[in-house]
């Protein structure tokens, strides 16, 4: 557990953007304004397969109003395969122009097929009808287990199926087929004393994100473009639409808005391109903000899936293999993070033997986006559910079976990759001796369910620059986007290295000019890869303070010592500066004081979670209450940990929206039937309960202080809690996704499904 | 001599090989010489001179943001996994 002492780190300052964003002064996406803007909206397809005939926008360009109107022709053709872009990995640049706009074929329903800018969005509104298609209605296929049959509609004409670099040249909707394997399965389930294996799908769910994607972009005369977004990444965004507008990546500046929620579904672009075109046509800045029923139709939801899962134990509760095949919806374009599902979903557990086949499948739906720990979800559902049915079946007490199991420090997971510090046993541990694991239930038709869950973390790139105030104040800036208190968990990290408080360095988020490259905030990235930024940013800082203090004393920086925020020289305690005197002399020791650092650091610490969750279940109509829920995770050391907490429970939120209500309704048609909020339903403040955290703190010892990521390991094992807990209350266990109150009664046998 | 994970669905192009011992000091150096035994797999890992989007290196068990210049130890263990998608690639 952490010990460590810090003046900052640990405690909980007010974060340095919350007065703005309580009394509504921060600036979103939708609070962009230009004096001669104009407003775009973007005309969908109806169908959620059938190929286009033609489009005539004649008359929509016609329309009073109206200065301007594109289709797909209006974006250049990029060529097949992938494009290297220098900052982020290569992508399938058509394919991504492809799904910003349409070309010959509406993929999904609410593809984009044409948009316009006009004076206002309603006369765009009309604009939009007066746009006259002609499509041809294809067969469309929603289910991944259709699609991978021979036969099954093509949705993408040269989509051929790949391994880990190798085309296998067969034309199919399946992208990808990827096997991992570690051991010999055959020989573990052989040893095994019971087995285990149940099938399990669970259906698409959004992010949910409350603001709407929004952008505001110029394209001014001099063919600089100007992109206001609230976007994860605005690097990526600078990447990406300089790629899909075929122009130099120097002539797009992105100036990152706060943002009112992304959990990984705000990385992609869809509308920056598209006003860009449209203001280049008008000449004005054009804005563009999407309506919920976009989001929900258009924008990355996660893959639904369809999974089997088996697993081997020895009658003392030992696992002695697991295998697993997954396949997940990827949508209209590959890439449903089924690899990581597959190499999160065993990973709690020390398992010799394993065996995944995981499969990237097309269908006629949104291409998906990241939803935080991409994949991890799903993958936790289907092995969590089988290991409550095994404690069930040994009747070992569940916690006891996973601490047996337990993985730790040098285990192999199903990559082969050993794994580093990790804090599981230490978390399980907290669980086994919490006040919610040993209460009791308190009631009729009520469940206890518990299950665990990994992420990997990541890392990437970051860069910080901290400029030294005369007032002994510090500017900071980063390009990362603040989600979750990232700029009070960054300044937090500056301020533990300058010895002062938190509130006296001032964090902004600047524009794509204005800060070197930094990765998306996703991944659970930003505390800890920004944090290292700042972190090496502030010892810049005292590198050139200690040559100012020496130069005043007359001596060298090497008899100069700095510790908690105060200079001193070594050769002579007496003389000091604390770092505030120090500032103020800085323009008389050679002027400013400007610490930088771009980091790409190693020592990423992945993370576990443990949920435990009470629910009751009305027998009479199906519908379940979560009662009670804690959610336990190893935090390494939490920077800021009202943040982390609050990190925590919203995972936990979404996972209960995920397990018990939320998804994506479509008719035989192929559209969605609940593209709004009233109909799709997300949990409110009103269906729970206080979501109880406990943070176990098993410092990560590749970060200066500790911090591991903390983002997306709370959405992971909440989906098997709720339905082991469900299992736990009915006595039948459900393996679909959502346990919407229909489902429920189905299973009790009170309704024919 | 670093010890290369070959994954499964690599293993055609090694003789069905599930890892190899190698001497590199450098991932690149080490995909010439694992081509330079298994012909064919430095194309299986990269593309256009770098390492392919959909796949990842861990060298002693940490995703490395370096690539082919990410150093490699005598006693190192190298493994090439998928990438995590999800995320920017499209």
């Amino acid at each position: 557990m952490a010990t460590t002492d810090y003046r900052v780190i640990g405690t909980r300052p007010i974060r340095h953007d919350g007065t703005d964003k309580v009394t509504g002064r921060a600036k979103y996406g939708g609070d962009t304004a230009a004096s001669d803007l104009l407003y775009a909206k973007i005309l969908r397809s109806p169908h959620a397969h059938a190929k286009i005939l033609s489009i005539d926008t004649s008359k929509a360009a016609a329309h009073p109003g109206v200065r301007g109107v594109i289709t797909g022709k209006d974006l250049p053709e990029l060529g097949a395969g992938t494009i290297e872009v220098g900052e982020t990995p290569s992508v399938n640049a058509m394919q991504m122009s492809t799904n910003v706009m349409a070309r010959d074929k509406a993929l999904y329903k609410g593809h984009a097929i044409a948009a316009v800018v006009a004076t206002s969005v309603h006369i765009a509104e009309e604009a939009l009808a007066e746009i006259e298609v002609q499509y041809e209605v294809l067969p469309h296929v929603m289910d991944v287990r259709e699609s991978m049959a021979d036969g099954a509609p093509t949705i993408l004409e040269q989509q051929t199926t790949t391994s880990l670099g190798k085309d296998t040249g067969k034309k199919s909707n399946i992208a990808t087929h990827t096997v991992f394997e570690i051991g010999d399965t055959s020989k573990g389930f052989a040893d095994a004393d019971l087995v285990f294996e149940r099938e399990f799908t669970t259906s698409p769910t959004h992010q949910g994100y409350i603001e709407p994607q929004s952008a505001m972009v110029l394209w001014n005369t001099d063919d600089d473009i100007t992109i206001w977004t609230s976007n994860q990444g605005p690097f990526g965004v600078r990447t990406n639409t300089a790629l899909l507008l075929d122009v130099p990546l120097s002539s797009v500046k992105v100036i990152p808005m706060e943002i009112g929620g992304g959990f990984g579904g705000k990385i992609p672009v869809y509308l920056e391109p598209l006003a860009a075109l449209l203001s280049k046509q008008s000449g004005h800045p054009v804005k563009m903000t999407l309506t919920r029923t976009e989001v929900l139709e258009a924008t990355g939801p996660t893959p639904g899936s369809y999974m089997k899962a088996k697993i081997g134990v020895k009658n003392d509760g030992t696992i002695v293999a697991g295998e697993a095949y997954l396949a997940f919806a990827a949508g209209a374009f590959p890439g449903s993070a089924v690899g990581a599902g597959a190499m999160c979903m065993f990973t709690p557990y020390e398992i010799e033997n394993i065996h995944i086949d995981a499969y990237d499948v097309l269908v006629n739906k949104p291409k998906v986006s990241a939803y935080r720990a991409p994949g991890a979800p799903q993958g936790a559902y289907a092995v969590e559910s089988l290991i409550d049915e095994i404690c069930a079946s040994l009747n070992m007490d569940p916690v006891e079976f996973r601490m047996k199991n337990a993985a730790k420090q040098g285990t192999r997971q199903v990559t082969g990759v050993p794994l580093g510090n990790v804090g599981n046993v230490e978390m399980l541990e907290a669980v086994k001796n919490s006040d919610h694991y040993n209460a009791p239930l308190g009631g009729p038709n009520r469940g206890r369910g518990v299950a665990s869950g990994f992420w990997f973390n990541a890392g990437m790139q970051s860069s910080a620059t901290l400029q030294v105030n005369p007032d002994g104040t510090v500017g900071q800036v980063t390009g990362s986007v603040d989600i979750g208190g990232t700029r009070a968990a960054t300044a937090m990290q500056a301020a533990e290295v300058l010895g002062l408080d938190a509130h006296d360095v001032k964090p902004v988020v600047a524009d794509t000019n204005s800060i070197g490259y930094t990765a998306v905030t996703g991944g659970s990235r930003t505390a800890f890869a920004t944090g290292w930024a700042t972190y090496e940013a502030a010892n810049d800082i005292v590198r050139q303070m200690k040559e100012r203090a020496a130069k005043l004393w007359e001596t060298d920086a090497s008899d100069v010592e700095f510790d908690e925020g105060k200079f001193t020289r070594a050769s002579n305690p007496e003389q000091e500066f604390t770092f505030k005197a120090l500032a103020g002399r800085l323009m008389e020791t050679g002027g400013p004081v400007v610490g930088k650092a771009e980091v790409t650091p190693p020592g990423v610490g992945a993370g576990f979670g443990h949920h435990i969750v009470d629910v009751e279940v009305d027998p009479e109509t199906g519908k379940t209450d979560v009662v009670r829920y804690t959610a336990f995770q190893d935090v390494g050391k939490a920077i800021h940990p009202s943040y982390v907490e609050g990190q925590i429970q919203g995972g936990a939120v979404q996972g209960i929206g995920w397990a018990l209500n939320e998804e994506y309704y479509y008719n035989d048609s192929g559209v969605m039937a609940n593209s709004s909020f009233l109909d799709y339903r997300m949990p409110t403040s009103l269906d729970l309960p206080m979501i109880d955290t406990v943070l176990v703190e098993v410092p990560n010892p590749g970060h200066p202080y500790g911090a591991r990521g903390v983002g997306e390991v709370p959405l992971v094992p909440g989906l098997a809690a709720i339905s082991n807990a469900v299992n736990n209350a009915i006595g039948t266990r459900l393996s679909q996704l959502p346990m919407k109150p229909g489902n429920i009664l189905e299973a009790l046998g009170e309704i024919e499904g | 001599m670093a010890t290369v994970y070959i994954p499964p669905t690599m293993r055609d192009t090694a003789d069905g090989n599930d890892k190899v011992v190698l001497q590199a000091g450098t991932v690149g150096q080490l995909i010439t010489e694992l081509d330079r035994v298994y012909p064919g797999m430095a194309d299986r890992i990269c593309q256009d001179g770098r390492i392919r989007s959909e796949i990842a290196v861990a060298v002693d068990g940490e995703i490395t943001d370096i690539g082919m210049l990410a150093t490699v130890q005598e006693s190192s263990e190298v493994h090439f996994l998928p990438a995590i998608e999800g995320g920017s690639g499209l």
